[in-house]
């Protein structure tokens, strides 16, 4: 669990980061969400030192990190960056190395951790091992990134804006990736972005920022249903709001009885994609199919009510 | 080829030439001569450089050319070559100034790494000092170089006088040490400036990745930093290591040693073939090493920059 309580950064008197008070609960993902220069990244960089605040404190399982020294803390939180931040003279697996190597782990248990670690972001280790980083793409890059981050297995892996500078269709791909390792390894993960849409599909918590100061922190859904601010609603987009809103849930949480006719939708997928086909091909119903049976349908109507403000 | 055939060829003709049992007269290449070997060195460089030879080539077949020269030398065709005579009546000379030579231009980028490496990494931490440190060395740089190693003369005479032990250590206001203060004051400014720019041309984005995974300043410098901007620094060592072995010569005019002895020698008593006895070295010199440290830059560079 991370604790940051009434914390604040100034730069020659400006208040950069201004009283923020926020809980992290463990094995969740908090993304911190605002526009350009409302002190996200500073915020996040209390957390493992790199900023020391001008006042307030943090702690990480309720011990003050003030009394940690830096680097010790550092090897103990994952850091991922945009732009990757790979040290460009050293190949794929000695940059995956670098915290257990710090760490003083043994030879073997390196080199077996960060085979795991490539098998894991689906890059052959015999093939990528001994690459050098500028000779992966942006996206391979980005994965040996995040791999370098989790290579100590740590409890916290901080992430500001990691999918910033990757195109749509490879940043989709990631962030799916990243869900499905924070549920394998029960991650606490503090992630930066701009985007709202990000911000909800992968945050448990959502903590919105402006002009340095927390605005609101709740989850997507309650975001979406009540902004704090009319700041917030603004960057949810009103238009957008029922659509994000059935963006949250899936298929398979809100089937129906009955039977539908035409192609079937996946239980996995979002209700928005269910909503969006059913607009699209004209029918009031989908059926619905879940491993290759068809369990019953989601109807235009059920979904208008899901989407509506809830009361 | 053609440059190889010449080269043959006139060490050939200078024996027929020459006068049996004359150890007097000089048989030299004319300015033709060298008109045509400067020519067809061009043509070779450029043809090299479109080559866009690996590294690991261009020193083999500059390792191929010195050994095709050096076989060429010690069969002794050339052996009735003027300059090659002027060296038969000064052999041992020859090599002791060779010495001078190669000690007064490596020691003094030697001494000037060891030194300047440090300073401009304390230029790159502290931002005032930065400023401070390379405007003085832009001033030496701009000092011309006979001048410097006369101003060079006076403190160090002083030295040699007054420090107990100093003179012993080979001080003194004319001679190695002055000659040696003022390569070494001239290989700084390069040598610092380079330092900085290469730390400073360092992804800020990996020292920060870095930082927050935790290593030491130490460990940044050392693991990051440094071997990062190592390709920098080395093309400032190159650069004031050509500048060096040339400017070298000049040592000699204050007793310094080195080549420049029979350059100096050979204008003094307008012998053309001393002068290239002198000439010819330095500029081999300056180019092999240009060759050998451009070949290293490019080998540490290789994968550690951005395309
Ligand atoms: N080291 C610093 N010195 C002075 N001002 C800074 C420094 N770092 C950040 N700032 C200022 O703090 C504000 C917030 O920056 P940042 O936390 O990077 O915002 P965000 O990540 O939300 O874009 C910006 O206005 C920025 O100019
Ligand atoms: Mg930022």
């Amino acid at each position: 669990m991370i604790e940051i309580d009434n914390i604040t950064k100034r730069y020659d008197g400006v208040a950069v980061v201004d009283g923020v008070t926020l809980r992290i609960e463990p094995c969740t993902i908090c993304v911190i969400v605002g526009t350009s220069g409302s002190g996200k990244t500073t915020l996040m960089r209390m957390i493992n030192k790199l900023v020391e605040p001008s006042s307030g404190r943090i702690r990480i399982d309720g011990q003050d990190i003030a009394g940690i020294p830096a680097f010790q803390l550092r090897r103990r939180i994952g850091y991922a960056i945009q732009g990757h931040g790979l040290f460009p003279h050293r190949t794929v697996g000695q940059n995956i190395a670098t915290v257990p190597k710090l760490l003083g782990w043994d030879k073997d248990q390196t080199a077996a951790r960060v085979d795991e670690l490539l098998s894991l972001f689906q890059l052959d280790p015999a093939q990528f091992r001994n690459r050098m980083p500028h000779e992966l793409s942006g996206g391979q890059q980005q994965r040996v990134g995040v791999a370098r981050a989790l290579a100590a297995k740590p409890n916290i892996l901080l992430m500001d804006e990691p999918y910033g500078a990757l195109d749509p269709v490879i940043r989709a791909k990631a962030q799916q990736d990243l869900l499905a390792i924070q549920r394998r390894f029960g991650t606490t993960i503090v992630l930066v972005t701009h985007d709202m849409e990000e911000a909800i599909h992968l945050g448990t918590t959502i903590a919105v920022m402006d002009k340095g100061r927390l605005l609101q922190c709740a989850t997507p859904a309650q975001i979406i249903a009540n902004p704090a601010t009319p700041f917030v609603a603004e960057l949810i987009g009103t238009s957008e709001r029922p659509f994000r809103m059935l963006s949250l849930s899936r298929v398979a949480d809100h089937v129906e009885p009955g039977e539908a006719a035409g192609e079937p939708i996946d239980a996995s997928a979002s209700l928005r994609d269910a909503y969006g086909e059913l607009l699209w091909s004209g029918r009031p119903a989908l059926p619905v199919r879940l491993d290759g049976r068809i369990v019953g349908q989601v109807t235009l109507e059920g979904l208008s009510r899901l989407a509506a403000r809830p009361q | 080829m053609v440059l190889a055939a010449l080269f043959v060829l006139i060490g050939r003709s200078a024996s027929g030439l020459t006068p049996p049992g004359d150890s007097f007269a000089r048989v030299s290449p004319g300015a033709g001569f060298w008109l045509l070997v400067f020519a067809f060195a061009l043509l070779v460089t450029d043809a090299l450089t479109r080559l866009r030879l690996p590294p690991w080539a261009r020193i083999g077949i500059l390792m191929a050319i010195a050994g095709a020269v050096a076989l060429l030398l010690w069969s002794g065709s050339w052996n009735d070559l003027s300059t090659l005579k002027e060296y038969g009546t000064r052999e041992r000379a020859f090599w002791a100034e060779a010495r001078n030579h190669l000690v007064l231009a490596f020691g003094s980028v030697a001494a000037a790494t060891i030194a300047g490496v440090p300073l401009g990494l304390v230029c790159y931490k502290i931002k005032p000092v930065r400023a401070a440190v390379l405007n003085v060395l832009n001033i030496v740089q701009t000092i011309p170089s006979i001048a410097l190693f006369g101003l060079l003369i006076a403190p160090l005479a002083w030295v040699a006088a007054n420090l107990p032990g100093a003179s012993a250590l080979g001080i003194s206001g004319i001679g190695a040490a002055p000659a040696m203060v003022a390569l070494f004051a001239y290989s700084l400014l390069p040598i610092v400036s380079n330092t900085v720019v290469g730390l400073l041309s360092v992804s800020p984005a990996a020292v920060d990745a870095a930082r927050g995974m935790g290593m030491t300043g130490r460990q940044r410098l050392l693991v990051v930093e440094l071997p990062l901007a190592f390709p920098v620094i080395l093309t400032g060592i190159r650069i004031v290591l050509v500048q060096n072995i040339g400017l070298a010569t000049i040592a000699a005019l204050i007793g310094g040693g080195g080549f420049g002895v029979f350059v100096f020698q050979g204008i003094g008593q307008t012998a053309m073939d001393l002068v290239l006895l002198g000439a010819v070295p330095t500029v081999v010199l300056a180019f092999a090493a240009a060759v050998v440290l451009d070949a290293l830059v490019e080998m540490t560079s290789r994968g550690g920059r951005r395309p």
